[in-house]
């Protein structure tokens, strides 16, 4: 776990961080080796939770002293009770789960806020390229051939707007990222963003 | 604690600790019978710190016993943990203060069917009460009550030893601090109730068993027990590893003998397995142990929901299971995690790939041991356990 040992956090796990307020409870859905959960608990004092699909990620993560399961978003948000957590964290994973809508629900359920990011299909440079060459996008954030990809619900960030809007969720906060991670500099994720942000960060909370 | 009963004192000698409990007292079981006192055999490693907060009680399995780091009395073998424990190992004994005790009805010192009955003067036999795996964490709780210790640092165990982890977590949900259930399940199932009901019934076929009255008749019933280890010993193992061991390989021959010899290895190797057992164990404890195991259902005992169990609970839990064992399948322990991610526990799941069936949590799997390592490192921190766990070293 270099993210670990060093100190640092990749940058757009730090985006994520920062909007995480100190002591709270939170789950981090796809935790990978739980660098963002050990950054939370050392420097925030999270309690903090974690889901991970691979198994060398659960190992990694559990050797480190962290919490956290082997589990996929799919069938294990339904166990938990709902109001949980303060927050429950999809970083980079909302893509490739089989049924995002009830992903969301699940977070939005157990958390009282959710924080997501996903890659944006939306982008000009994805369009110009299946506009131009006719064949599914392979770009740095999205690096993966049709036939091997995990990510199986690919979706725009106005697509993610709308479904946010049919379930009930209110967006508070939107943050437009560059392929880097790195934030653009467009005020939020509406309008334009859906043209150039290579990804997209959301603070979602239930609405009422 | 209560301790209202004069403080019983702890012999020691070669073989161990011992400790009579419950004579003033007396342990009520959940068959309803009140039992005391109780002898119980256990054995410690590492120092217990002046806060005593560094205490891990060790759970062991079906046939296991306190011997978890010293050369087993009987067979001479190192104990069933002896690679996990010690100076900067997995329960490293400069950090921690190690408890390890036989269980209720067993037959390594700790009171059980093959003991003198007080009130008779001659061996419980089939008189002895029926227990559960309640019943003897109720005993393991009296000993912990006795080494005065308010809370344990973790209670962990495999298979019947992960079977009382729970059960601790759920009956003393302060005193525990910690908890790793390891290749462990809620309940008993069909299964394995069936597999347990063929060892029982091939020890009672044993015309040697003289219907649980062994003892009194001079004779032990070794071809039943015997029979009966051996058909368990089967379900310890994965298919890949009996075949990678054994495969179809001939015993000390060139060739089959058309005969009900061991022609092959593997059957040698169970017969010798067979053979070895009778020599530590007692069959009526056999009996006893496993009925506990097949009476255990953890959700049944809390209104049919497991998570009931778990509510509220504030002990961190490290659930372990391996991908080979089909005794105590992984989805036993992924019930285990749902029930108490259900009530927002704080809990770790690893499931560690392994060919070794049942038993590798008895043997050399670094994975596994990084693990535990690593899960008792977080919880260290979280309980403000300093890195010589407070023992002054």
């Amino acid at each position: 776990m270099m993210t670990v040992s060093n100190g640092n956090l990749r940058v757009d796990l730090r985006l994520i961080a920062d909007m995480v307020e100190p002591g709270s409870r939170v789950l981090d859905v796809g935790c990978g080796e739980g660098a963002l959960l050990d950054w939370l608990g050392r420097t925030k004092g999270v309690d903090g939770r974690g889901i991970e699909l691979s198994m060398a990620g659960v190992s990694a993560a559990v050797s480190h002293g962290l919490s956290v399961i082997q589990g996929d978003a799919d069938t294990d948000l339904k166990d938990y009770p709902s109001g949980a957590f303060d927050y429950v964290i999809l970083s980079q994973t909302l893509q490739a789960t089989y049924e995002p809508r009830t992903v969301l629900s699940h977070m939005l359920r157990i958390g009282r806020r959710a924080i997501v990011s996903f890659p944006n299909f939306g982008h000009w440079r994805v369009r110009l390229h299946l506009l131009t060459r006719g064949r599914m996008p392979v770009t740095d954030t999205l690096a993966y051939e049709w036939y091997d990809t995990p990510n199986i619900h690919f979706c725009t960030i106005r697509d993610f707007l709308d479904l946010c809007r049919d379930l009930g969720i209110t967006v508070e906060r939107s943050v437009p990222l560059d392929r880097n991670g790195q934030t653009l500099a467009i005020p939020s994720c509406e309008g334009i963003a859906n043209l150039f942000a290579d990804q997209g960060l959301f603070v979602l909370s239930r609405r009422g | 604690m209560s301790q209202s009963e004069p403080v019983p004192t702890s012999t020691a000698n070669a073989l161990g600790l011992k400790v009579e409990l419950g004579r003033d007292r007396p342990i009520r079981l959940d068959c309803g019978v009140e039992l005391g006192p109780v002898q119980v055999a256990y054995q410690t490693y590492g120092r217990l710190n002046a806060d005593r907060s560094n205490a891990i009680l060790i759970c062991h399995a079906l046939t296991g016993d306190h011997y978890v780091a010293d050369p087993h009395p009987i067979t001479g073998k190192p104990g069933w943990w002896s690679e996990l424990v010690g100076p900067g190992r997995v329960f490293d004994t400069d950090r921690y203060f190690l408890i390890c005790s036989n269980v209720l009805g067993g037959c390594m010192g700790t009171t059980g069917p093959m003991d003198d009955n007080v009130a008779t003067g001659q061996p419980w036999g089939l008189n002895f009460p029926v227990i559960t795996i309640g019943d003897m964490v109720k005993v393991q709780a009296r000993l912990v009550d006795h080494l005065g210790i308010d809370q344990l640092f973790c209670v962990v165990g495999g298979s019947m030893g992960g079977m009382q982890v729970l059960k601790w977590a759920q009956s003393y949900p302060e005193r525990v601090f910690s908890a790793i259930p390891i290749a462990a399940a809620a309940r008993h199932s069909a299964q394995n109730i069936a597999f347990h009901e063929v060892g029982r019934q091939a020890i009672m076929a044993d015309p040697d068993w003289c219907d649980g009255n062994y003892l009194q008749q001079g004779t032990r019933p070794h071809r039943g027990l015997a029979v009966a280890r051996m058909a368990a010993h089967i379900t310890y193992l994965s298919e890949p590893a009996l075949h990678q061991k054994f495969g179809r390989n001939l015993q000390n021959r060139d060739t089959i003998t058309y005969g009900f010899d061991a022609d092959f290895q593997v059957e040698s190797y169970l017969r010798h397995q067979g053979s070895t057992f009778v020599d530590r164990f007692d069959a009526n404890s056999y009996l006893y142990i496993t009925r506990a195991m097949d009476y255990f259902d953890l959700a049944a005992e809390n209104g049919g929901v497991l998570a009931n169990a778990f509510r509220g609970t504030r002990t961190r839990f490290c659930v372990v299971s391996f991908t080979s064992d089909w005794l105590f399948p992984t989805s036993e322990s992924r019930a285990v995690v749902h029930a108490l991610n259900a009530v927002a526990a704080n809990v770790s799941f690893v499931e560690i790939k392994s060919d070794k069936g049942h038993d590798a949590f008895l043997l050399d799997e670094p994975e596994f041991h990084a693990t535990l390592t690593g899960f008792l490192e977080g919880a260290a921190a979280h309980r403000g356990l300093p890195r010589d766990g407070g023992t002054g070293r």
